[in-house]
């Protein structure tokens, strides 16, 4: 079947099997940002953002983004080097595989949660599994890059 | 030093971070043929026909491999210097199954849907055979996991293929039996731990092509190009030249990508059809078919006189490598090895060991590779035998601990402790954790009690006298050099740190090194990256490099100026006379190194090491326990560590961080499980559960470095020792806390609850 959707903001339309998943058709499409590290919805390698939200793209129907806007880190690129630049300070971003949808969720959580403290930032990001780092130097990172944002925010409130 | 020791970000930082397309499957060719394995459902069997004519007509399907379409020759997929102490007890595909999970048939096809279709398709007649599923009562069964007469093994490891054995040793210094009975205090204590997943995010995966010579390309996320192109050499029967191997950006490895578990299986398409193959595993096939941590029992015997001196050490293991015997013989040796090395009292020790073969799924390498089992277990009976002396188990630890200067007793990679601060870790941690205050245990009054544990590890850095670092490094015509590399980034930043050590001897600017690895036609041979040795022994072999490049450097500035190259320095910027009479720029000697030069402005490296000297580290950690329902809860886990010169203190604590969380996960919660027919329980991330980040909260490192002086920075490893301390330190903390001792990993909830049960009822 064909469906039409909006990828990174561009409309592009896909033929695309009854039982193809969304994270195989973003790969076709070239996104490989898009990483699959399990089948079982564990991992949230796959993260994307569907209609703003994160969704796991290996469990979601390439068929139900019609019309939809699906959103990947090759469509916030400069996003990804703002925030990835915290990461690689901390020498946390190491092999790299979980990082794409690790910061598609924290793109989301920026979105969803106002000033979170870090249980709010854990549970957020709990089901993103990192198996390099032992999560603190990426803890350490989304600190850091939450307050420069917020000074950010702050800077152009006055 | 200006970028030694530097918190440098990696050189592939903003690539990984952006999701650039770096890694095998996103840069695979879209023409590849798609590559599965139809996997054995029986742990024990003979194929007596397989039919696959239906699943051939499937549209779209290339080729369908079995046993009779594979070369004949035994091999070991275990990636190490050659000749391999793994034996050569492998086929492509073998007419006799030895696992669940094992190869029955290779398919490829055009297009995924094909090849599931096909798979399902292929009719395969097994004679089901009794398993042998307990490695306790493995060696000398009726039934042989490996019964044929082409079992190889190249070097005398005491193998034996018609008694299950795959390995068996004793080593001893004077008569430790003798000693035990002059000890006023001996424990006797066995421990076991299980088999865990590596669980790198990014599973085994190869894609494979012919290039313009007919040459098998094979593009890998492998630890060990070098030796998958000779492994690969040899299954196929073609020879290495034959082979070239390239690494692109790599999602983790931790050992189990030193073994070649699925390059094989393209390969064997590509040189059959001629076409490009790709593989990809599954997380399922990541669980069942791969290269896990060897399940171990270690018996440890300890003997201490009434002071607390521990004179005598008795270890004796039993490894399950599974049906396979990569990294068999091998990784035994370290779990008496390492934890011997740890203590200097020692006037006798007896260290034996069996490595015997079952039908689980082989083992292999995996972070810590045999010394985190024997320092459980080493390290949890010095806790048993500090309490049966009623002694603080830390100072126990300060009586014995190995100390630099001292002589190693029963460590096999040095005569003598070159460099440790290891007393000092211990004394740092302590003062981290609270020890003085909060030992042994403080009820909080709400059936929670808290606890601290401790333990202290090593490991080596590099096989002495065996692994191999590689470096080349050439001046490019615009000043800029390229440092080309054997040994394998996987994540780790050893791109980086090798960079930082190479601009340093250089004396020019991090940026202005450009890093390559690896690609075995062009990369200097290097052993790859496993036994922690790249930090060490590809270091050494840089700096060598580098010092070689800048004596040409020297030559060729000399003779522009024309004059001696004794006349002149090279301060990294230009070669300038030391009678201060004339310069060359850098930039102007590698102009010329373009036109009319006879200087070859490149140099290569080559190291081995006589010795492996270890780091250190103290892991102390403080734990909550409910008394009911025995949950447990890490409330703070104190790290301090010597691994010499931290090259990038970033790096280095990112890794001890990683490295801890793998251990609290093998600690905690990691078990692969078997079934009565030995069908795997854990077979996803559903069932196998690793730590998240709501596991992990208060993780603290510190660095005391001393200083190993036969590395030019002074650098010795830090991968895997970092795993080697939570088992033992947590369920030293379990014993502080209630009472119980767990010699089984993990430790569950389940098994506290039932031991404070029993103890009840006692």
């Amino acid at each position: 079947m064909e469906i039409k959707f909006w990828l990174n903001g561009r409309k592009i339309q896909a033929e695309i099997q009854a039982d193809t998943l969304l994270l195989d058709l973003l790969r076709e499409k070239g996104c490989y940002s898009v990483k699959r590290g399990c089948e079982t919805a564990n991992c949230g390698l796959c993260t994307v953002l569907l209609e703003d939200k994160p969704v796991l793209s290996c469990s979601t129907l390439a068929a139900r983004v019609e019309e939809k806007h699906v959103v990947t880190l090759e469509g916030l690129q400069e996003k990804a080097e703002e925030l990835g630049g915290f990461l690689a300070r901390e020498g946390a971003e190491q092999c790299g595989f979980c990082n794409p949808g690790f910061m598609m969720n924290i793109f989301a959580m920026e979105k969803e949660l106002k000033d979170p403290g870090e249980e709010e930032i854990q549970e957020y990001l709990a089901g993103n599994l990192c198996r390099c780092s032992g999560f603190m130097g990426q803890t350490r990172s989304i600190l850091k890059y939450l307050e420069y944002k917020k000074k950010l925010r702050e800077g152009e409130g006055r | 030093m200006k970028y030694v020791n530097q918190p440098m970000v990696k050189k592939d930082a903003m690539a990984l971070v952006t999701g650039k397309p770096v890694y095998t499957d996103d840069i695979a060719p879209k023409d590849c043929l798609i590559v599965k394995v139809l996997r054995s459902p029986y742990a024990h069997a003979l194929i007596e026909e397989i039919n696959t004519d239906p699943a051939m007509k499937v549209p779209g399907i290339a080729c369908i491999l079995t046993y009779k379409d594979v070369p004949q020759q035994r091999f070991t997929l275990a990636g190490q210097t050659y000749p391999e102490f793994s034996p050569y007890d492998r086929l492509i595909l073998d007419q006799r199954v030895r696992f669940v999970g094992d190869g029955a048939a290779i398919v490829a096809g055009e297009t995924e849907a094909a090849v599931d279709k096909a798979l399902k398709l292929i009719k395969v007649k097994y004679k089901i055979l009794p398993p042998v599923l307990d490695f306790r009562k493995a060696k000398d069964n009726e039934i042989l996991v490996h019964p044929e007469d082409n079992w190889e093994t190249k070097m005398p490891v005491g193998a034996d293929n018609k008694r299950n054995l795959c390995a068996q040793k004793e080593e001893s210094l004077g008569d430790v039996d003798a000693l035990l009975k002059e000890c006023r205090y001996v424990v006797d204590r066995t421990y076991h731990t299980k088999a865990n997943q590596q669980t790198m995010m990014e599973t085994f995966r190869a894609y494979t092509y012919l290039d313009h010579f007919g040459r098998l390309n094979v593009v890998a996320s492998t630890q060990v190009p070098f030796h998958v192109r000779r492994i690969l050499g040899r299954a196929l029967g073609i020879g290495a030249s034959r082979v070239r191997v390239i690494k692109p950006r790599i999602g983790g490895g931790f050992g189990a990508k030193q073994t070649a578990v699925c390059e094989m299986y393209p390969a064997i398409v590509t040189m059959k059809t001629g076409r490009p193959a790709k593989i990809v595993y599954s997380r399922y096939e990541s669980q069942i078919c791969s290269s896990p941590r060897h399940e171990m029992e270690v018996r440890v015997r300890l003997g201490a006189d009434e002071n607390g001196i521990l004179k005598a050490i008795d270890i004796h293991t039993l490894s399950n490598t599974g049906a396979y015997g990569e990294h068999g013989p091998t990784t035994v040796g370290l779990s008496g090895h390492k934890p011997l090395g740890l203590y200097r009292n020692t006037e006798a020790y007896r260290f034996s060991y069996e490595v015997v073969y079952t039908n689980q799924m082989s083992a292999g390498a995996y972070r810590g590779y045999g010394a985190t089992q024997g320092i459980f277990a080493v390290e949890s009976a010095v806790d048993e035998l500090a309490h049966e002396m009623k002694m603080d188990p830390v100072v126990f630890r300060e009586k014995n601990l190995s100390k630099e200067g001292c002589l190693f007793v029963g460590y096999d990679g040095s005569p003598r402790v070159t460099s440790c601060t290891l007393d000092k870790c211990l004394a740092r941690a302590k003062e981290m954790i609270g020890w003085e205050e909060k030992y042994p245990c403080r009820d909080m009054g709400n059936g929670r009690i808290r606890a601290v544990g401790s333990a202290i590890a090593m490991q080596g850095s590099s096989i002495a006298k065996v692994d191999v670092g590689g470096a080349s490094i050439k001046l490019g015509e615009d000043g800029s050099y390229t440092l080309g590399l054997g040994a394998t980034d996987m994540g780790t930043g050893c791109d980086t740190i090798l960079s930082q050590m190479a601009a340093d001897v250089l004396e020019t600017d991090f940026d202005n090194i450009v890093v390559f690895g690896v690609d075995t036609d062009i990369s200097p041979y290097d052993s790859g990256s496993y036994a922690s040795a790249t930090t060490y022994i590809t270091g050494i072999a840089v700096a060598d490099a580098c010092e070689q490049l800048r004596v040409k450097i020297r030559e060729l500035g000399a003779a522009m100026l024309d004059t001696e190259p004794d006349q002149v320095e090279f301060d990294g910027k230009r070669v300038y006379k030391l009678n201060g009479e004339g310069e060359v720029s850098l930039e102007a000697v590698a102009a010329k190194g373009t036109s009319g030069n006879n200087t070859c402005l490149q140099a290569c490296a080559t190291r081995s090491s006589q010795i492996s000297p270890p780091p250190f580290m103290a892991g102390l950690v403080e734990i909550e326990i409910d008394k009911e329902t025995g949950a447990l809860e890490i409330l703070d886990y104190a790290a301090v560590v010597d691994c010499g010169t931290p090259i990038n203190p970033n790096l280095a604590r990112v890794q001890t961080e990683g490295g801890l969380a793998q251990g609290i996960g093998m600690a905690l919660y990691e078990d692969i499980q078997y079934n009565d027919r030995g069908q795997m329980r854990n077979n996803s991330f559903m069932q196998y559960k690793i730590p998240t980040r709501m596991d992990l909260k208060n993780i603290r490192v510190e660095f005391i470095p001393s200083y190993e002086k036969s590395h030019p920075f002074g650098a010795k490893s830090i991968g895997e020792m970092v795993i080697n301390t939570p088992c033992p330190a947590i369920a030293n903390a379990v014993y502080n806390a209630v009472g119980v001792r767990i010699r089984e990993m993990p430790i569950t909830p389940e098994k506290i609850a039932m031991a404070l049960e029993e103890k009840k009822t006692e």
